[in-house]
């Protein structure tokens, strides 16, 4: 799916390595580049797919490499040159239990690795963060837009439970790769123009510090217009539980749960992880007083979430690492368990607050 | 409405062809679906689950601990997940092979000995098809006119022989449920 | 007058920054002229690598794409793979090539990759201050072998052009030196031909190219060069390593 998404997004170079679990995409690619006239190489490691993907973006093609987190750990040395040297790439990250080898299960506990960069020096990743097949579907299309728009590696979060369910998924039409704007900043030869060197290698301090600066007005114009989140059930919540992909869905599962037996919860659930939605999660403290954050990892998200509530709300934590696929039971006995400590029933809630004001 | 159901047993049996022809049906009659099979090491050691949900509204949850329905294909499958059936749910048995006394009462029990009556039916290995059959019938959560249809778009309708089979295989299987559901409201 | 000097289109005009003696300028003007002469400028690529000749897209002439450290012939493949009648060459030095970047050049010559790399072996790490190096001789002293590379703690020099012989997909592979004028023209001999395999889509092609580091070997630029005639061609032989291409027989 991740696969058919990338070939109608233009996506016509694939560079992989096998690693379990997103096998399926390579054996897919393999195939379907062939019969639109594409290219897939299976490399000889993530090292090697990484750079392939750089030549290709550094020759304008729209290009795509997957793994899963040992491999994309590999890949931290080329995303930092991708990002160095402005070059547009999707790299998705099938997200599973570590650290070191781990295991396959699905798991989010490469937050940390996505959103804080990753590999060496100053410089952001987008990272998406699908929640549904549908999603992961327009969420991939969409990659291929902002990686181009920026000049900026973008990667798509998902895990090994995302990798192998089905759902019913409606496909875009395949684009035309005649309409996108043309790249003027390629090297493919200097026809008619001087010589192009593509660089991120910037000896001169000050030099450096521009192009770092130059990357820190890009990111910001990311964070003004990109950042998005979907809100569920907010408008009379008292708690909201905060999760992405997977987690959300289990939590969408609990919420329901607990709804039915009265309990006013709703959830926000971060679609870019990076740039993060700091500010509606802000936004949100001056109509809740608690937070729950759930996560299939210890903990990663939650620090960007005390920091964007930045000690006007509780903030909780409830995690499942390792690959445990948690259920909407256990989640909704968390959200419960929190929902009634805090006193968050009616009436007591109301007179609460009443006093709190006075 | 939103069922929930779990298929479980090992490799070979084609569980997870049974989920997925389940949610193929579901998704051909409009409703949403999730197919969610087990991969990785747990599939390694022989035994397979899917997890399937169907539903009129948004699918929250893909994964289940309280699944509405329970097909088992076996008795490790048997020791389980046959806990796990949401009450007043259906817990459907192979009993050609899965002999545990379950002591519940407050599910549905739907032994089918799935095996015999496909090796009636001639063909060994239309014994899942068979258990869907019955699924259909007990639960009423897909028609088997629907699934019937269904079939030939999956690899179990790929030739018209094997096609028309398993349309029969479908019947067997609803035609035992049947059976046992009369048992067992007249006992 | 006839001119009998002069720069080659490829090349900028720029001062190049190499040590005095250093092999590096003349290779670069070897792979200049080779691409003026083939008439290929407007559609080659060039992967610099990292090590001295980091700063090579300040000398050559051409659209270049920086790789980081060995992984050029990665960088390439991706490049000639959507610019498949472009000319794409890698520029690595033999920690590039032969330490960090040994998987990239196995496999890329295994794929038949077609490109060319052109292998700077000084047997040193020169840029980062004359490390040992895979290509370091015994008893050769580095920054990192006190006393001498000593096989059995180092490891001996490593031949990685006579390994990807045995890779399926390398068509032309020789090992030139630029010691002496006799060698330069062979070595430019080589180049010329390895860009041509490229062009005739025969495979992947492999120049190394012996090349004296007279500032981390700590001789005089003529020493170095002597050196490198006398002590490396015994253990890194010049002569063609692989050839497919029936050139020679026409
Ligand atoms: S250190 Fe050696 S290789 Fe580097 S520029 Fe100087 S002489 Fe050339």
């Amino acid at each position: 799916m991740l696969g058919e998404a990338a070939v109608r997004a233009g996506c016509r170079y694939y560079f992989g390595y096998p690693i379990t679990p997103q096998n399926e995409v390579p054996e897919y690619m393999s195939g379907r580049l062939l019969e639109v006239g594409g290219t897939f190489v299976q490399a000889e490691s993530e090292l090697a797919s990484i750079n392939m993907v750089i030549g290709a973006a550094m020759a304008g093609a729209r290009v795509m490499t997957t793994s899963s987190s040992p491999g994309i750990s590999l890949m931290q040395e080329g995303i930092s040159y991708l990002a160095g040297l402005e070059l547009p790439a999707v790299i998705a990250n099938v997200v599973r239990g570590g650290p070191g080898l781990g295991n396959i299960a699905p798991a989010q506990s490469d937050y940390f690795q996505a959103t804080r960069g990753g590999g060496h020096g100053d410089y952001r990743t987008i990272v998406l963060a699908p929640s549904s097949c549908q999603e992961l579907c327009d969420l991939t299309m969409k990659a291929f837009d902002l990686a181009d728009k920026y000049r900026n590696p973008v990667m798509i979060l998902g895990d090994g439970m995302m990798g192998q369910m089905m759902e019913p998924v409606e496909f875009p039409e395949m684009i035309d790769l005649a309409d996108l704007p043309a790249k003027d900043w390629t090297i493919t030869g200097n026809q008619g123009r001087p010589s192009r060197a593509l660089l991120s290698l910037l000896l001169t301090p000050k030099v450096l510090e521009d192009h770092n600066y130059k990357l820190v007005r890009k990111y910001d114009a990311v964070t003004r217009s990109e950042t998005d989140w979907e809100e569920y059930l907010l408008e009379d919540a008292r708690q909201v539980v905060v999760a992405y992909g997977t987690a959300a869905r289990i939590a969408k599962g609990a919420i329901k749960r607990v709804r039915s037996m009265g309990l006013k919860v709703g959830l926000l659930r971060p679609k870019t992880l990076w740039p993060f939605p700091s500010q509606p999660i802000k936004e949100l403290t001056r109509i809740v007083r608690q937070l729950l954050v759930f996560e299939m990892s210890t903990g990663q998200m939650v620090e960007d979430v005390e920091m964007a509530v930045a000690g006007q709300a509780q903030v909780h934590f409830y995690g499942r690492p390792g690959g445990v696929i948690p259920t909407p039971e256990e989640v909704a006995h968390q959200i419960s368990h929190y929902y009634y400590q805090a006193g968050l029933m009616d009436g007591e809630d109301e007179a609460k607050r009443r006093g709190g004001v006075a | 409405m939103t069922k929930k159901m779990i298929f479980a047993g090992f490799g070979g049996q084609g569980v997870l062809v049974m989920g997925y022809l389940m949610a193929l049906t579901g998704m051909r009659q409009g409703k949403n679906v999730t197919y969610l099979p087990a991969y990785g090491a747990e599939v390694r050691g022989g035994t397979a689950n899917c997890t399937v949900v169907i539903s009129d509204q948004e699918i929250a949850s893909p994964v289940s601990s309280s699944p509405d329905f329970v097909i088992v294909m076996n008795n490790p499958s048997l020791v389980r997940f046959a806990n796990m059936v949401a009450q007043d749910g259906f817990l459907l048995t192979n009993s050609s092979l899965v002999h545990g006394e379950v002591k519940r009462h407050d599910v549905t029990k739907v032994p089918v000995p799935v095996n015999e009556l496909a090796h009636e039916l001639g063909e060994d290995r239309s014994a899942n098809v068979i258990m869907v059959g019955a699924l259909a019938e007990a639960t009423g959560v897909v028609s088997i006119e629907d699934l019937k249809e269904a079939l030939a778009y999956t690899g179990l309708g790929k030739k018209p022989k094997v096609l028309e089979l398993n349309r029969r295989a479908l019947e067997v299987g609803a035609e035992n449920a049947r059976q046992v559901l009369n048992k067992e409201k007249s006992a | 007058m006839k001119k009998i000097f002069e720069k080659p289109k490829s090349l900028k005009p720029n001062v190049m920054h190499y040590c005095p003696g250093c092999g590096h300028s003349i290779i670069h003007r070897l792979v200049a002229e080779t691409i003026d002469e083939l008439g290929i400028q407007e559609r080659t690529l060039g992967v610099p690598p990292a090590g001295c000749a980091v700063l090579a897209y300040n000398y050559f002439d051409v659209d270049m794409g920086e790789a980081p450290h060995g992984r050029a012939v990665a960088v390439a493949t991706g490049l000639k793979r959507v610019l498949p009648d472009h000319v794409v060459f890698t520029y690595q030095g033999d920690g590039d090539i032969a330490a960090i970047g040994t998987a990239e050049i196995i496999h890329a010559a295994n794929r038949g990759e077609k490109v060319t790399a052109i292998f700077v072996n000084n047997g040193t790490y020169g840029m980062t201050g004359g490390q040992m190096a895979p290509t370091t001789l015994l008893g050769m002293n580095s920054t990192t072998t006190p006393g001498g590379r000593d096989g059995a703690r180092d490891g001996a020099p490593l031949d990685l052009t006579q390994m990807l012989a045995v890779a399926e997909g390398s068509a032309y592979l020789e090992r030139v030196t630029v010691a002496t004028p006799k060698h330069i023209r062979q070595a430019k001999k080589a180049i010329k031909k390895a860009f041509q395999v490229q062009l005739d889509g025969l495979g992947f092609s492999v120049v190394e190219v012996l090349s004296p580091c007279p500032t981390n070997w700590k001789m005089s630029p003529v020493a170095a060069y002597e050196w490198t005639l006398q002590e490396m061609t015994k253990i890194f032989p010049l002569g063609v390593i692989k050839d497919i291409t029936g050139y020679d027989e026409k």
